[in-house]
């Protein structure tokens, strides 16, 4: 590889890194300000990982029940997230996803209706009343579409006005960024290569938007798509930046489990939203056992009134299959330990006995499709085999909650997935397409307000140097490591030790091995030239998710408790005094360093939201300010 | 459980190619995506293939599979008999980039082509009011992935690069028709515009596109059909429809 690589140089006020819903949505925000806008992403436009979303988006509309409001959303979120959520992120998250969902309408969006005509809303895990915006189970294919058409129309205006398309707000599809550009201490660009042809691009811009989702492909079992490789996160950690509690990781009570080649795809949760129940070989409907303390008031804990709850919800306490997705998955991690697994190490879940066939083909579509075709099992006849995949990152960039600023890095920002402390450690289902919506227009407006106080940014020729040297190593060495064997090596490794139940030796274990495999990985080539190599493609993923994983083993060993995402077979319960502490990543250039910090404390006024009694279950008395609460 | 399955998969890029032939094994249940996948990591590290999802969501990894178009990951290998070679080639209706990759730009140009939704000026978030049979019909058409198998199978463009011009292809006749029966949208001359702007009446209405969907959208009967019938005001009779067009290109009509 020597002759010379062509590069492209681009000049914007905005880079959007992610054409997820949290980068679109930032788009949108940021050309409708004025300025001149890029998006980038490594697959082709419409086909992110937000793709992907079945159940819903969290809204408290109240079109279903009257009594739903944003209160009642962020009291949901911070005891899903078990008060370990930055409050001031789970307000904004609950005051404007409504507005951000009524949008969605007015750009084209068809959400399934109310027999008012209003949007409806499903049940889920850890909402107290029906709240998830939907279409059917493929809300999420619906949202990336209607924002990629809200794109199309607003580049079809800046033809009529200005001539040209994407002269204000252009997509680079199949584009990589490797490197987030930076000089005397803020953000100049970004550096990146074509997936299609291996040709370099600098994009010089004062303020770059992360939005790059999750990390789901660190693990051997994930539901994720293959772009969720922690890039964003790594990014940010190289920029100077921080992440915050990567060690909470959701694992999704109900991945598929048969066939092999299937395992981790995810069942969605609407299948027990719609009344699906969880039962193990001897027909036992297990979540009854396995109500925690701390919801014993919300859960039925019979099988009369867990059924009754889906006739009347005012009147009884929801069924247990619906706790938060954190209690499912150790349950069923429990069950299967325990010898009473299904024939293939998950358990049963089944809607089969309880809904009338046509009304599942109709309310649960794609799911139907999903297990006939790829697993030979009709659902609306047979009970479905689900276990525990790997789905959620709630750690990311550590951001100021009202502009979505990444904290200690001028002109970087981060919403969506990536971005950290909305969720706290654990996040309910649907908080996430509210969440790129909520905080993917606040990061647009953030970087709009840093853009118009900034002047022109420049790339040193040195920076650019360096960007292109890194991209052009893997092509240089011969003979070395294969980058799809050690992809599956750290699979192994994060599945088998930093998995859905942790101790501390296992981690230990994890960090070595994983550090093992970094030194191993600055011995990578890769075969063959720059034309849509995948190969050279994984090569830069593997890294990121390297350091990805090096977080989340080290934030683990330090958080000597048990909460949300976050299991530990020696430390088994929650601990108050972690209930305060968020574990905070950085990098120092050879390793990330985790320390910890305080959690911002929450004002009174949201203090007052919760019943006195909740609050002591989650917090100690120092931190319970005087009067806060309500006596019940 | 693994057995050996023989694959004819398509290398090349814009310039030559060919056909290699290559074993592998494959599990239980497995898709031609994974044993795709397989042979990436252990025989071809740079073989070329687009994918996503994994799951049939996306529409990434559109090929032709024995000269089908279809969804690698949703194509179980057991489908196949034992001992027959499965043939993997890229999308013949696009030019290909590298291996199984085409380049899709086109529909990324079509899309651009078809007027956006319009609402009603001043229409409020939160005010709208809209029946679910009203909003069914275009839901209908809101699932599709832009796998482009419709637009890859169909004759009008899959052997004429000179067609592409002027035809948008099924996937867009499908996003014409949501728009025109979307409950909001208020442009009116969208049916017009589908025949005078995106080619609709180079249909012929084959239903090839219908079959290869993997949404099961019924994009001819549901569709198109019903934009042609309109765009003519008569009712629509595929063969007196046919009839015409063949004397128009005979220069007779
Ligand atoms: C199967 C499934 C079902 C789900 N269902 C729901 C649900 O019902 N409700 C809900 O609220 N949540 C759901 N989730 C979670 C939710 O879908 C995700 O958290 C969310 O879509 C993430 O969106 P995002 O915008 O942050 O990023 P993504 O949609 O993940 O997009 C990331 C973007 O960044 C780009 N990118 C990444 N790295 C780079 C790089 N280096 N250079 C350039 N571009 C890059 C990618 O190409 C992509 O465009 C579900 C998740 C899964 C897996
Ligand atoms: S029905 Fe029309 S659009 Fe569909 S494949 Fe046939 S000619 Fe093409
Ligand atoms: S209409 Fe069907 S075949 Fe055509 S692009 Fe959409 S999903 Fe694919
Ligand atoms: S990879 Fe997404 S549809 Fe096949």
């Amino acid at each position: 590889m020597s002759e010379k690589i062509p590069m492209e140089r681009h000049n914007y006020d905005v880079l959007v890194i992610g054409a997820g819903g949290a980068g679109l949505r930032a788009a949108v925000e940021a050309r409708e300000a004025g300025l001149r806008v890029a998006i980038i992403c490594k697959s082709l436009f419409g086909k992110a990982h937000t793709v992907m979303a079945e159940g819903g988006i969290a809204a408290s509309m109240g079109n279903v029940n009257d009594k739903d409001g944003w209160q009642v959303h962020f009291r949901d979120t911070m005891r899903g997230g078990k008060f370990l959520n930055h409050y001031r992120m789970a307000e904004l998250h609950a005051k404007e996803a409504p507005d951000r969902v009524w949008e969605l309408e007015l750009w084209g969006a068809l959400f399934d209706r109310t027999g008012e005509g209003k949007i409806s809303q499903r049940n889920f895990g850890g909402h107290e009343y029906p709240r998830l915006a939907h279409v059917g189970d493929r809300t999420g294919l619906e949202l990336i579409r209607t924002m990629q058409q809200k794109i199309v129309a607003m580049q079809q205006q800046d033809k009529k006005e200005h001539g040209d398309a994407e002269s204000y707000l252009k997509v680079f599809a199949e584009v990589t960024i490797t490197e987030v550009l930076k000089e005397s201490g803020k953000v100049t660009g970004a550096y990146g290569y074509r997936r299609e042809n291996g040709n370099e691009l600098l994009f010089e811009a004062p303020a770059v938007i992360l939005a790059t989702g999750g990390v789901g492909k660190t693990f051997k079992i994930t539901s994720n798509s293959w772009e969720g490789t922690g890039d964003g996160h790594a990014l940010a950690l190289k920029a100077g930046g921080n992440l915050v509690d990567m060690e909470f990781l959701q694992f999704h009570p109900t991945g598929m489990v048969w066939p092999p080649s299937v395992r981790g795809i995810l069942v969605t949760e609407s299948v027990r939203g719609e009344g699906g129940v969880l039962t193990n070989t001897t027909g036992e409907r297990f979540m009854f056992k396995y109500i925690p303390d701390v919801f014993k008031d919300k859960y039925a804990d019979n099988e009369a009134e867990a059924d009754r709850w889906y006739l009347d919800q005012d009147n009884n306490r929801r069924p247990p299959e619906l706790l938060p997705r954190d209690e499912v998955a150790r349950a069923i991690n429990a069950e299967v330990k325990a010898g009473r697994g299904s024939p293939h190490g998950g358990v049963f879940l089944d809607v089969s006995k309880r809904i009338p066939a046509e009304v599942i083909k109709k309310r649960l579509p794609s799911m139907w499709h999903q297990f006939y075709e790829l697993a030979g099992v009709d659902i609306t006849k047979e009970p479905m085999e689900v276990g525990p995949t790997c789905h959620y990152v709630m750690g990311g960039v550590e951001v100021d909650p009202d502009t979505a600023a990444a904290i200690g890095v001028p002109g970087l920002y981060a919403a969506g997935e990536v971005a950290g402390g909305m969720h706290g450690s654990n996040r309910l289902g649907g908080n996430s397409l509210s969440d790129l919506l909520v905080f993917g227009r606040r990061a647009g407006a953030g970087a709009v307000e840093y853009v118009k106080g900034c002047q022109s940014v420049k790339v040193s020729d040195a920076s650019i140097k360096d960007a292109a040297e890194r991209i052009a190593a893997p092509f240089k060495r011969t003979g070395g490591e294969n980058p799809y064997t050690l992809h599956q090596e750290l699979q192994e490794i994060t599945h088998n030790l930093v998995g859905i139940i942790r101790t501390k030796s296992e981690l230990q274990d994890a960090i070595e091995k994983i550090a093992a495999i970094r030194k191993r990985i600055e011995n990578v080539a890769v075969s063959g030239d720059r034309l849509f190599n995948p190969g050279f493609h994984l090569s830069f993923d593997l890294d990121n998710m390297l350091l990805v994983a090096e977080s989340t083993a080290k934030s683990a060993i330090v958080r000597e408790e048990s909460r949300g995402g976050h299991t530990r077979d020696d430390f088994p319960v929650m601990d108050p005094k972690w209930r305060s502490q968020n574990n905070i990543s950085s990098f120092n250039g050879k390793e990330v360093v985790v320390k910890q910090q305080k959690l911002p404390k929450m004002p009174n006024e949201l203090f007052d939201l919760f019943d006195i009694d909740e609050l002591e279950k989650y917090l100690s008395k120092e931190e319970l300010p005087n009067n806060a609460g309500v006596r019940s | 459980m693994s057995k050996r399955v023989k694959l004819r998969i398509w290398r090349g890029d814009s310039k030559t190619g060919a056909l290699k032939d290559v074993e592998v094994e494959a599990n239980e249940g497995e898709v031609v995506l994974d044993v795709i996948h397989r042979v990436q990591a252990t025989q071809m590290g740079d073989l070329a293939v687009r994918w996503n999802c994994k799951a049939g969501k996306c529409g990434s990894c559109s090929m032709e599979i024995n000269g089908k178009p279809r969804l690698a990951c949703m194509t179980q290998v057991a489908n196949f008999e034992e001992g027959e070679t499965i043939t993997i080639t890229p999308l013949r209706a696009f030019p290909v980039i590298k291996d199984l990759v085409t380049d899709v730009s086109f529909n990324y140009k079509k899309a651009m082509e078809v007027d956006s939704f319009t609402p009603p000026a001043g229409l409020k978030a939160g005010e709208v009011r809209m029946a679910q049979v009203d909003v069914e019909r275009s839901q209908e058409f809101r699932k599709c992935i832009e796998c482009f198998l419709c637009q890859d199978t169909c004759h009008v463009i899959r052997d004429h690069e000179e067609n592409k011009k002027s035809f948008a292809g099924p996937r867009f006749f499908i996003r014409l028709a949501e728009l025109d029966m979307h409950p909001l949208d208020i442009l009116k001359n969208r049916k017009q515009k589908a025949q005078a702007e995106h080619g609709l009446g180079m249909c012929n209405i084959t239903k090839c596109c219908t079959e290869v969907c993997p949404e099961h959208i019924k994009i001819t009967d549901n569709a198109i059909i019903p934009m042609k019938e309109r765009v003519v005001d008569v009712k629509y009779d595929p063969v007196r429809w046919l009839g015409s067009k063949i004397r128009k290109r005979e220069g007779i009509v």
